[in-house]
């Protein structure tokens, strides 16, 4: 191999270590450290001016109390068990909705297609803050939508949606949605339409077809948005924090919390830690079903 | 295959009691403003190899389309099997269709996707399999039955779509270019196994192709269309050697045509051609009347070049050779007349290249039958 290939894989490889492996190290020291009323608020630092031996003391006081500490109190299993449901059911939601709008979206006149995709872009460029603070606006007790059903008379009185687990799920379905729509609308354009007529030819209703052509033809596409969906919502801590209530428990908002309202930087580091161990799972077979597509094109 | 006069020859179009299975009676069809189907009328016997040929946008492919069901007639009628077709949508029609792109399933093997509509058909498993085998060694793929669609070559992907479109039986095959994707060879050598598996299968093909060393090849007959309309349907041998237009007659392999105008019509019809010129003598289609244009049609393989002026024949004109194409097998004269026009003369290589007669700038005589030539209106 020669110096500028060299040069060429090494630059992400430089990135990823700088930008995620260097802090990643740095949250899994401070997650085997105790709390400590000082700056930074951990114990203990090192000190290379006091020689070997320092170093020797600072190894010795690493140590897995935190993780401990996290099985004790049931507030944070529950945290995880809670996220990982929320995330799961939006998931699901996620797609209920992303998929038929895909679905039209592949199925629109080519000219028309550059547009839509457009749309479904166009939300990312007002900042992601500002969205949701928007939905706030939407889905309060005297907000734009209890305004509107009370006007039509479908309610008597406002319904309460803001600060409840069903906002949650509204901001991430409404946050995440590109995310499903894109690579789902990328393999059912892919598709060839003459696989569908084939399939009525030969006996399909509509129906049918659908489910036995289109169906598992767009699955790495669904796959892969499930992924993009699941993944961040996990750790979502912005959407549950504004849309959500006090009861609405998410792992993302726990940490948020002991960071900084407590300030226990090692029982927060420690939550991170977990929350990547258990995000490798399907981060893993997200690159796998990605190698599996990659494969099925050529 | 048809019209060489032999009593075993299936030529059900020239029996009047023969009952077609597919009516096409006048049948239009109308994208927008634009017409694809112009008024057509046909019809197709069983166990006909039907080949509709012409240039991409004469409509073949839409009338293949209304025969599958996948495009309704904005006017007319199509039955099939006496049954009419309007209302019935592609899953209910006893027809296949061989796609052009194949349309294999790429999430299924070769056997699952041979195993398709028999299984929406909800056939026991033991018959769909028993099938879907026999298939599997009428095209000869018996050991990549596991493989997908990506996994084979192009021609296996082609032998495969046939399977497929076969294994229910189908009353009518509809094939949409089928051979387009394959190179020279294959393409030759898959026109017979066609023809074979059209044999076996007693099935009624209709194929759609723009190639027509194919559509002679494997049709019993040719349906020339041009601009939505049928030009001419015969047997391959009847659209070759008795086209009934220059359109035909261009289409269809190589011709000259020289303009004239008619002198004289019926067995050995005249038309002059140029002044102070004999006449040339030639067979001329119907309804041409004397003192009209008319074009002077014939086929290259026809003319006899020689150094002198042949005494035995009334068709011969005199030129220079401008070009020689050597394709091997043949080679190509073509010979400048003072008058103007280039005639193509084809020649069988049954000597050696060194041995040619003829060179570069020879003055050759050219000379045909007198029933060589065809005498078409304009």
């Amino acid at each position: 191999m020669n110096l500028a290939r060299r040069i060429l894989v090494g630059v992400p490889y430089l990135w990823l270590l700088v930008l995620f492996l260097v802090p990643f190290g740095i949250v899994l020291k401070i997650s085997l450290s105790d709390i400590a009323l000082a700056i930074p608020p951990y114990t203990p630092t090192l000190d290379l001016s006091e020689g070997w031996a320092a170093v020797g003391e600072y190894f010795a006081a690493l140590d897995l109390e935190n993780y401990v500490f996290l099985t004790t109190d049931d507030l944070y299993w529950k945290a995880y068990l809670s996220s990982l449901k929320i995330a799961t059911l939006s998931t699901v939601l996620t797609l209920l909705v992303g998929f038929p709008i895909a679905y039209g979206m592949a199925r629109a006149p080519a000219e028309w297609r550059p547009a839509l995709l457009m749309m479904v872009i166009l939300p990312f460029w007002t900042s992601f803050l500002i969205r949701v603070y928007a939905w706030m606006g939407i889905l309060s007790t005297e907000g734009i939508l209890n305004q509107f059903l009370l006007w039509i008379g479908v309610i008597n009185e406002p319904l309460i949606i803001l600060n409840t687990n069903i906002a949650v799920y509204i901001g991430i379905v409404y946050t995440y949605l590109p995310f499903m729509i894109l690579p789902i609308y990328s393999t059912l354009e892919k598709m060839d339409e003459s696989l569908l007529e084939a399939a009525e030819d030969l006996g399909c209703s509509r129906t049918q077809a659908f489910w036995f052509v289109t169906a598992p033809l767009s699955r790495p596409g669904v796959i892969a948005g499930c992924f993009l969906v699941f993944i961040p919502a996990l750790g979502e801590f912005v959407i549950p924090s504004l849309l959500g209530g006090s009861r609405t428990l998410m792992i993302g908002k726990v940490l948020w919390e002991e960071f900084f309202n407590n300030r226990d930087w090692p029982v927060a580091s420690a939550v991170a830690v977990i929350l990547l161990l258990i995000l490798i799972i399907p981060i893993v077979l997200f690159q796998r079903n990605q190698e599996n597509q990659r494969e099925a094109g050529r | 295959m048809a019209a060489s006069g032999s009593a075993a020859v299936i030529a059900p179009w020239e029996d009047a009691a023969e009952v077609p299975l597919i009516r096409i009676e006048n049948v239009t069809k109308r994208f927008g403003e634009f017409t694809a189907i112009d008024n057509v009328s046909l019809n197709i016997y069983r166990q006909e190899f039907f080949a509709l040929l012409g240039p991409s946008g004469c409509g073949k492919t839409t009338l293949m389309r209304m025969l599958g069901g996948f495009e309704t007639p904005s006017e007319g009628l199509i039955t099939i099997d006496g049954q009419d077709m309007g209302d019935v949508a592609p899953n209910k029609r006893a027809v296949n269709m061989m796609f052009q792109s194949y349309a294999l399933f790429p999430h299924l093997s070769v056997w699952e996707n041979i195993a398709f509509g028999l299984r929406r058909d909800g056939q026991p498993a033991d018959k769909v399999s028993a099938r879907v085998e026999e298939m599997l060694k009428l095209v000869q793929l018996e050991q990549f039955a596991r493989r997908k669609p990506h996994q084979i070559s192009g021609g296996q992907r082609q032998r495969v779509a046939l399977a497929r479109s076969l294994a229910k039986a189908p009353k009518l095959l509809l094939l949409d270019e089928p051979l387009g994707a394959l190179d020279k060879k294959l393409r030759q050598e898959t026109q017979f196994e066609l023809m074979d598996i059209q044999e076996k299968t007693g099935t009624t093909f209709v194929i759609v192709t723009h190639d027509q060393e194919e559509a002679m090849t494997v049709a019993s007959r040719v349906a020339v269309m041009d601009h939505g309309q049928l030009i001419q349907v015969a047997t391959p041998e009847v659209i070759y050697e008795q086209p009934k237009s220059v359109y035909v007659a261009d289409f269809i392999g190589d011709v000259n045509l020289i303009k004239g105008s008619v002198r004289s019509v019926g067995d050995g019809a005249e038309v002059s051609w140029a002044e102070g010129r004999a006449p040339l003598l030639g067979q001329s289609a119907s309804g041409l009347a004397a003192g009209t244009g008319a074009t002077f049609a014939i086929r290259p393989e026809k003319i006899a070049i020689s150094d002198t002026e042949p005494q035995d024949r009334r068709n011969k004109v005199q030129g220079k050779i401008l070009d020689i194409g050597y394709l091997g097998n043949l080679s190509t004269y073509h010979v400048e007349l003072p008058e103007g026009p280039v005639i193509k003369c084809e020649v069988g290589n049954r000597n050696r290249l060194e041995r040619r007669d003829f060179t570069w700038e020879d003055e050759v005589w050219l000379s045909w039958s007198d029933t060589a030539g065809l005498i078409l209106p304009d």
